[in-house]
């Protein structure tokens, strides 16, 4: 199989392009949510799509200086989905009385900013490889953060905040990232130990313990967030990327169930033993029972989101029309039943698209980066992104239990879209070293391009030898 | 690696299309049903956002919707005068539910009634928001005002008045009342304490209009009834001598059914019915009702409404003349007004409105006439005959036996000069209190003028001491026929 490689080109125009209409639909669901409730502070839209537009065209400024070959899908569809969150905000704003939107205003500037620094500091991803331990010592400080007496806070039942002034932080998503760079750089070093040493049992080849001594110590961590922090979805979050990075570094089937197993045992265990994940599973199941929906933190959010939901039908009550602010975390974690109350089955299915085709980009990134850790890096993001989508929309859709991760650059909620933009600041940055033409120059770190299975294995054969 | 790579992507694409199926399966396939569902107040809550119909009382709105910023909903409901029109209105509240023309009304005042479907489609394209319509009613302001005023407060009372020849209700007041604006506050919590507080008032419940909804016994108000049985009847006629001794045995008893011990019943011991109408003997129904029989009852008593469905809008409970099981004795003693013969204030005003109008009566309605947000009336109610009560003749033999009551019986005290009032009081024993004193249901109804009736007028006071009830009974009639004729 050989892959066929045309000239590279930068595309940055097209990126220009995609990001005005990126900022066509914000200004348009800005303008909509607007007129539909009258709001006479109709000015404001133009600030914020003002706003709006210079932050993005910093990073598109950064991208034509040092990236200029990164892929131009990621960046406008980041614009989109956060213009339409903020425009929700807003909207929920105006019903509710609250300043939300300010606030994710300034939050989306910090990270915007943040994610440019990011570009502008790190310009090669391959040097994030150099921190790989000091990555997984950032995740544990990360994680233990919030346990800490006096900065930490329990909100919502989860012990997962720190109060750093005025603001509350959840340093477990900035976690996301450095666990993703520990599990890339590790993986990348020590995949052919893993993968070659070791006893053979059955038909699993099982590594070396102190091959995989450090990645079993981050999987404990994140496992120790479910049961000391009881955030049940960060805990799937980061068991879903210590699987896939195993996964994509091995790319062995057997791990996946081996991991899938665990999760289900987890998942049980947990059901049965710990309170809060019991009571979750419990209102998931039994939703509309009339006693279980007028208890306290019982069903009715979730099922007030699927009366939004359905309220919307196909076409949806228009941005501003419908009454989305009736259910509870409106405008975070139930936003996408906001957007399928007021944009209808047909907006909302856009919005899913646009993750879905986020998350594909963000994938071919992956595909095409010339290093194992790039590709494990990028792979890691990639899924992250796609993986707080999939389980906050099942969890508003009833597919399995409700939790509360944020919907990425939508929801309410500075870290997250912190976090989510530095994801998408080394995405760009690992697409463009991707696609960027070949220099022919080869660091020590670097490694070439793998394209095909065969020649990996034939590599594989050469270095048992 | 690559390959996992790929099959990573297949993966998450697997998940995101479960992700829109699952949202597919909400949004559309079971969208209704999620749109039934008990649990969902979507529409109630959308109702509180939109503009409600008027509810009118000579044009003029004494509920209506008026635009807030409470930041719950769009518009709070008005009631203006509300302790006059409680029973009437009921109420539109989140918290406490809607009752009485609020809620029979609500196909109306919301616009979703199919009469109002052109202008619900109309909406859409034009982008303006349904309104509803608005419903004017037949009372007039100023008898309700008058009929308020005239009950005493503290009393427990009711006052009807209705057209005979229409069936329209001009008006309809109980005491004691309530302010319907504190019910129909949006705080869910300061309308479950304003419902507390209303519901620990004495005698008021807030679901119910007692002038349709308390059942009580008429007492001799119910004569009208039985003699119109016994005139129906081959047994008597207006020259019929009757027997009217001061007390008789019950049929198999040792109890006795006895005249009224101050009245001047016992001046005669035989009279025609025009003595016993007028001072409301009771010896004599003992013997008609044994001629007469509990079938001849039951037949009368249907034809004036007894045991039937009536909807004014609001729902009429059905008066009771129960025909089960039911002893001579017990026979002689509804005949009276009193065992299980229980009776709305309407039903009583129903009496008199059939006298009045020749027998007929026409169907109570409150309802004037139904207009669109555009000022087109889409529904206008005409008179409608509810039942053929008795033969023109022996409305006309009772038209004249209820003269005696007000010139020289037990009504004289509501008479009023100029005006040829024809009427009948009742007074149905509910206990005694323990010093002795006698607590009863007081009740007058009737109509004026004899020739050309206008108005029917009933008053009902429950639970009152005798002497208080018979007086303020024919005072509140009294009033309410210088209201109507103005004297």
């Amino acid at each position: 199989m050989t892959e066929v490689q045309t000239a590279p080109v930068p595309r940055r125009n097209l990126e220009l392009l995609l990001l005005l209409l990126a900022l066509c639909v914000g200004g348009a669901a800005f303008f909509l949510v607007g007129s539909a409730t009258e709001d006479n502070d109709s000015k404001n839209f133009l600030i914020q799509m003002g706003i709006m537009g210079a932050l993005a065209l910093i990073i598109h400024v950064l991208l034509r200086i040092f990236a200029k070959y990164a892929d131009p899908v990621i960046l406008p569809i980041t614009v989109a989905l956060n213009s339409l969150g903020l425009a929700m905000i807003h909207r929920i704003d105006l019903a509710k009385g609250t300043s939300q939107s300010s606030r994710q205003l300034m939050w989306t500037a910090i990270a915007i900013l943040v994610a440019a620094l990011v570009l502008w500091a790190v310009k090669d991803h391959r040097i994030l490889r150099r921190f790989t331990y000091i990555a997984l010592l950032a995740s544990i400080v990360l994680l233990l953060l919030p346990l800490i007496p006096f900065l930490g806070a329990t909100i919502n039942g989860a012990r997962i905040w720190i109060h750093v002034g005025p603001f509350s932080l959840q340093p477990g998503e900035l976690a996301k990232i450095t666990l993703s760079i520990f599990f890339a750089g590790y993986l990348s070093s020590n995949r052919d130990l893993i993968l070659m040493a070791g006893r053979k049992v059955g038909p699993l080849q099982l590594p070396r313990m102190r091959d995989m001594a450090p990645m079993v110590i981050a999987w404990l961590l994140s496992i120790g967030v479910l049961v000391v922090q009881r955030d049940l979805g960060s805990a799937i979050l980061f068991f879903g990327l210590f699987i896939l990075m195993i996964y994509v570094a091995t790319a062995r089937i057997s791990w996946v169930i081996i991991g899938l197993l665990m999760v289900v045992v987890g998942g049980v265990f947990a059901a049965l033993t710990m309170g809060h994940v019991e009571r979750r599973v419990n209102v998931w199941l039994n939703a509309f029972d009339p006693e279980i929906y007028q208890a306290r933190g019982g069903s009715a959010q979730i099922v007030e989101g699927l009366f939004g939901m359905a309220d919307g039908g196909l076409f949806g009550t228009g941005l501003g029309g419908g009454s989305p602010y009736r259910v509870p975390l409106a405008n975070s974690d139930m936003i996408i039943a906001s957007f399928g109350e007021e944009i209808g089955l047909i907006g909302v299915t856009a919005i899913v698209l646009l993750f879905m085709l986020l998350v594909s980009r963000g994938l071919r990134a992956a595909l095409g980066a010339r290093d194992t850790f790039g590709k494990l890096l990028a792979s890691g993001l990639a899924f992250t992104l796609g993986l707080q989508c999939v389980v906050i929309i099942g969890g508003v859709t009833r597919l399995i239990p409700l939790t509360g991760l944020a919907t990425p650059f939508m929801a309410a909620g500075g870290s997250s879209l912190l976090a989510n933009w530095i994801i998408i600041a080394l995405l760009l940055l690992i697409s463009h070293n991707a696609r960027r033409p070949m220099s022919g120059i080869v660091g020590p770190t670097d490694e070439i391009a793998t394209p095909s299975t065969s020649r990996l294995k034939d590599r594989k054969a050469v270095t048992n030898q | 690696m690559n390959q996992a790579i790929k099959r990573v992507w297949v993966a998450l694409t697997a998940m995101f299309l479960i992700c829109l199926g699952a949202l597919s399966y909400i949004q559309f396939f079971n969208a209704e049903t999620l749109n039934d569902n008990a649990l969902n107040k979507r529409q109630l809550f959308r109702e509180f956002d939109l503009p409600r119909g008027a509810i009118l009382v000579d044009g003029k709105p004494i509920a209506e919707s008026v635009e807030t910023d409470d930041g719950q909903f769009n518009y709070q409901r008005k009631y203006t005068d509300p302790e006059l029109y409680a029973h009437l209105t009921g109420y539109y509240s989140l918290a406490n539910g809607t009752t009485q023309l609020e809620s029979e009304l609500n196909d109306w005042l919301t616009g979703s009634s199919s009469d109002l479907l052109f202008d619900r489609l109309a909406g859409m394209f034009t982008g303006q928001k349904a309104e509803g319509a608005s419903v004017e009613l037949t009372i007039d302001g100023k008898l309700q005002q008058a009929a308020y005023d005239a009950i005493p407060d503290g009393l427990r009372a009711s006052v009807v008045v209705t057209d005979p020849k229409t069936g329209e209700i001009l008006s309809m007041v109980s005491k004691p009342t309530f302010d319907t604006n504190d019910l129909a506050v949006h705080s869910t919590s300061e309308a479950a304490k304003n419902m507390k507080k209303i519901s620990e008032i004495d005698g008021l419940s807030p679901y119910v209009n007692p002038a349709i909804g308390d059942l009580v016994s008429p007492g001799s108000s119910f004569k009208i009834l039985s003699t119109v049985a016994a005139l129906e009847s081959e047994h008597y006629d207006m020259n019929t001598v009757i027997k009217n001794p001061a007390s008789v045995n019950y049929p198999g008893s040792s109890n006795t059914m006895n005249n009224f011990y101050e009245g001047i019943c016992g001046r005669r011991s035989e009279a025609t019915l025009e003595f016993i109408f007028a001072q409301s003997c009771n010896t004599p129904y003992m013997e008609i009702s044994q001629k007469l029989g509990l079938e001849k009852f039951a037949d009368v008593t249907e034809r004036f409404g007894f045991g039937q469905q009536l909807d004014i809008p609001q729902s009429v409970t059905p008066s009771q003349f129960p025909t089960k099981d039911i002893t001579a004795a017990q026979l002689a003693q509804m005949a009276i007004g009193q065992y299980n013969n229980k009776v709305t204030p309407l039903q009583m005003n129903m009496a008199a409105m059939a006298i009045a109008n020749d027998g007929v009566i026409m169907k109570p309605n409150m309802v004037k006439k139904v207009t669109a947000p555009d000022l087109r009336v889409i529904e206008e109610p005409k008179p409608e005959k509810f039942s053929t009560a008795t033969t023109p003749e022996v409305a006309a033999d009772l038209k004249s036996l209820m003269k005696g009551p007000v010139q020289s019986g037990t009504a004289m005290n509501a008479a009023v000069p100029g005006v040829d009032l024809r009427a009948k009081t009742g007074t149905a024993q509910v206990k005694t209190l323990e010093d002795g004193t006698p607590i009863v249901n007081s009740w007058i109804t009737g109509f004026a003028p004899a020739d050309d009736p206008q108005v029917a007028i009933t008053v009902t006071i429950q639970q009152v001491d005798y002497n208080t009830g018979h007086n303020t009974a024919g005072a509140i009639m009294k009033k309410m026929v210088e209201a109507v004729f103005n004297k």
